[in-house]
């Protein structure tokens, strides 16, 4: 029997076993809208944006490891989700993005809501295709999710005609795919591994500075038992907090320009460095002239290109975080090396030195709403078990900092790309998700301007997530670096005119909260909890001049903090 | 350092923009691109000329093989090789010049593929600094237009970019 293009995509959604599929509606898709109106197996989800349809497939997979699915239009339905698909590519997120495209005639002509998709796509997505021919549907999707779900992960788009979507055909889900170009290494190469272990046993001060890789990889156990087994201290970057437990003793916390100071001093001063599934960013890593001048330095990623690009390094190990670092306990376990328990004993009394300072901590006293108190008690009233999404800014970091995550896939940002507005819908796919866990999305009254419209997709999809603004009125973060290094001047960075949230998100049809007093944060955060079927919106108004500490500036090593 | 890069490519639309995107976008240079069909339709060969330090030819080639469309590749520099550029040169070439050019021509191993009353057109390959010393020779004539085709190359004996 044959089917038309946009009954072959929609079928091979419902054999990939797509549960959602993010998206909004236009002319260069109204086939494929028809195909999906006459089932039920894939759940369409109308966001308000297409920027906010990218998040949210983006934050779906984040937290489930899954692919994220979006459709949208051809002209503007394309050029909106682009910052989707660029914060999804910065950080290795799987995605497949279906772009509607005028029909195949009109290609180049400059007709209505024409725009050369997979041109402006390029250089933000893993690959991406232009299918011209209707029997080409199948294969070509099959490959979009082979290359966005293996290797180093990332968004793959894919551009369909119109015409090519009433065109008709055959329809067999493709079991197989080959591509002679495309093959991912995944086993580490042996003899590097034993000459990492050998290195990393050998260590006296040795330091494990991990990644999102290792969250992607899923290899957050093999982790947990190696950097057990060695008992060395172990820190990691924005993108890979929750991969190791933050409350174990051996966690140092976040690294970076805000991270701690344990942290950055332990990195400064090992001699031994073990970076897994991590990139070196320029936010992790500060001045790389003075990045870790004593550390002999074993780097695993599967991604060859981003071994040696900012850091040179010493082993170099190509392959998946989980097989790699299963091997190295294989050998450990199987071999006599011990690590230097004399060497890392005076490492760790350094080590408790530095962490004695207590960088993280903050005015207790105030009158006025600290934001760190807040995440304190949001921290403790889920019990450390809810999945946090957050925005881009002072409100991210401090997330970050205060949030003790033990589990991988519950910390949820936008770490590469630093996409403000992204918090929001991300929420909406974590909670679509996982209906029944907690989702807090952690938002400044700056960032949650950006994609406030979703609260409308909230209210249709009934997601019952607690959106926890920490309303400063500044950019916080831009303020904080003019208050640093441009003599206060405070361009541009306070927010005035702010909308009343707590009647907006009324109505939108959800619960508005404002809290003011400290003293109301934890039974603010308690109502808003015990709410599990609405969504909560609480307006925490907090200190207008608190900064993120500790804090590299910028061209400084990482022993160079701003402490408070 | 200079680096000639040759790469067997999916003959497919947009396989060479995003070749030339990920040189644009990292910021790397192109000195001369050439590419074209291989005697295996399914397969464009490409070769660039670029240069940098060794850290970053060798992000380049990184980056170069994680594109899905790049089948294969190999930096030729790294081996013994040999390269080959066309060049087309249209040279004014009246009275006293027309024996003189000609003359240069021959010691050049070039040919002359097209004769007017007022100009020759002369055909040379070679490596670029033969092409380089070519022009430099035809100083004392007017140069009307010169096409040279980028540098293409192949290395020597057995090794080669084979899939």
């Amino acid at each position: 029997m044959e089917l038309t293009g946009a009954e072959i995509v929609v079928r091979y959604l419902q054999d990939e076993s797509v549960e959602f599929l993010f998206g909004y509606p236009g002319g260069a898709v109204l086939h494929i809208y028809d195909a999906l109106y006459k089932q039920d197996k894939v759940k369409h989800i109308l966001v308000r944006h297409e920027q906010a349809a990218t998040h949210a497939a983006d934050g779906y997979a984040r937290s489930t490891g899954k692919p994220g699915v979006v459709l949208v239009t051809s002209g503007p339905g394309a050029t909106n989700a682009v910052t989707g698909i660029a914060t999804a590519y910065m950080d290795s997120i799987p995605m497949v993005v279906i772009t509607g495209q005028v029909p195949t005639a009109l290609i180049g002509n400059d007709a209505f809501q024409e725009v050369d998709a997979v041109g402006i796509t390029r250089p933000c997505v893993k690959h991406n295709f232009l299918v011209k021919d209707v029997k080409d549907i199948a294969q070509t999707l099959r490959k979009a999710f082979y290359i966005a779900t293996t290797g180093r992960p990332g968004p793959v788009v894919v551009d369909i005609p119109k015409d090519i979507t009433a065109a008709k055909c055959a329809y067999q889900y493709p079991e197989t795919v080959t591509m002679r170009s495309y093959n991912p290494t995944v086993k580490g190469h042996t003899g590097q591994i034993r000459r990492a272990v050998e290195m990393m046993l050998d260590a006296k001060r040795p330091m494990i500075y991990t990644g999102g890789g290792v969250i992607l990889g899923n290899g957050s156990e093999s982790l947990v038992q190696l950097t057990r087994t060695l008992g060395y201290p172990i820190t990691n970057t924005l993108m890979g907090l929750g991969a190791y437990p933050a409350t174990d003793r051996q966690f140092l916390g976040m690294l970076g320009m805000h991270g701690t100071y344990e942290a950055n001093m332990a990195m400064h001063h090992a001699d031994t460095l073990i970076a897994i599934g991590a990139r070196f960013d320029d936010r992790v890593t500060g001045n790389v002239k003075k990045f870790c001048p004593d550390a002999r330095i074993i780097h695993i990623d599967i991604d060859p290109s981003s071994i040696s690009k900012n850091v040179k390094v010493d082993i170099p190990i190509v392959g998946s975080v989980d097989a790699v670092l299963k091997e190295m306990l294989r050998l450990i376990k199987d071999g006599d090396g011990k690590p230097d328990a004399g060497a890392l004993k005076q490492w760790w009394a350094q080590i408790e030195e530095w962490r004695a300072l207590n960088c993280l901590k903050y005015d207790t006293t105030a009158e006025v709403i600290k934001p760190q108190y807040v995440l304190e008690k949001l921290y403790e009233i889920t019990n450390g078990n809810a999945f946090v999404t957050s925005d881009v800014g002072q409100h991210q970091m401090w997330s970050a900092q205060y949030y003790k995550f033990d589990l991988p896939r519950r910390w949820i940002n936008s770490g590469g790309l630093g996409t403000m507005g992204f918090g929001l819908p991300a929420a909406m796919g974590v909670q679509l998700a996982h209906p029944d866990a907690q989702v807090a999305c952690v938002t400044g009254e700056g960032s949650i301007q950006m994609c406030i419209q979703e609260l409308a997709t909230c209210k249709q999809y009934k997601l019952p997530i607690k959106v926890i603004t920490l309303n400063n009125r500044y950019l916080g973060m831009v303020r904080q670096w003019q208050e640093f290094f441009y003599d206060r001047r405070y361009s541009n960075s306070y927010m005035d005119s702010l909308p009343d949230f707590v009647k907006l998100v009324e109505a939108y049809g959800h619960v508005g909260i404002q809290v003011t007093k400290p003293g109301d944060v934890e039974g603010a955060l308690r109502e808003a909890f015990g709410q599990k079927d609405r969504l909560v919106f609480i307006d925490f108004i907090t200190d207008q001049k608190e900064n993120v500490y500790p804090m590299i500036p910028a061209g400084a090593g990482l022993n160079e903090m701003i402490l408070v | 350092m200079r680096h000639i890069i040759s790469i067997l490519l999916e003959n497919e639309s947009g396989a060479l923009s995003r070749v030339a995107g990920l040189f644009s976008a990292r910021g790397y240079n192109i000195e001369s691109l050439t590419v074209a069909v291989t005697e295996e339709p399914s397969l464009s060969r490409l070769t660039l000329v670029t240069r940098g330090s060794d850290e970053i030819i060798e992000q380049i080639t990184k980056q170069l093989n994680k594109l899905v469309d790049v089948v294969k590749l190999i930096d030729l520099t790294e081996g013994e090789h040999i390269e080959r550029e066309l060049m087309l040169v249209k040279v004014r070439a009246v009275n006293g010049m027309r024996e003189e050019v000609k003359r240069l021509t021959d010691i050049f191993r070039g040919k002359i593929i097209d004769v007017t009353e007022s100009t020759y057109t002369i055909e040379m390959t070679g490596a670029g600094d033969k092409l380089d010393a070519f022009l430099k020779t035809l100083t004392g004539s007017t140069i009307l237009e010169t096409v040279r085709s980028g540098v293409s190359g192949i290395s020597r004996g057995e090794k080669g970019l084979l899939l």
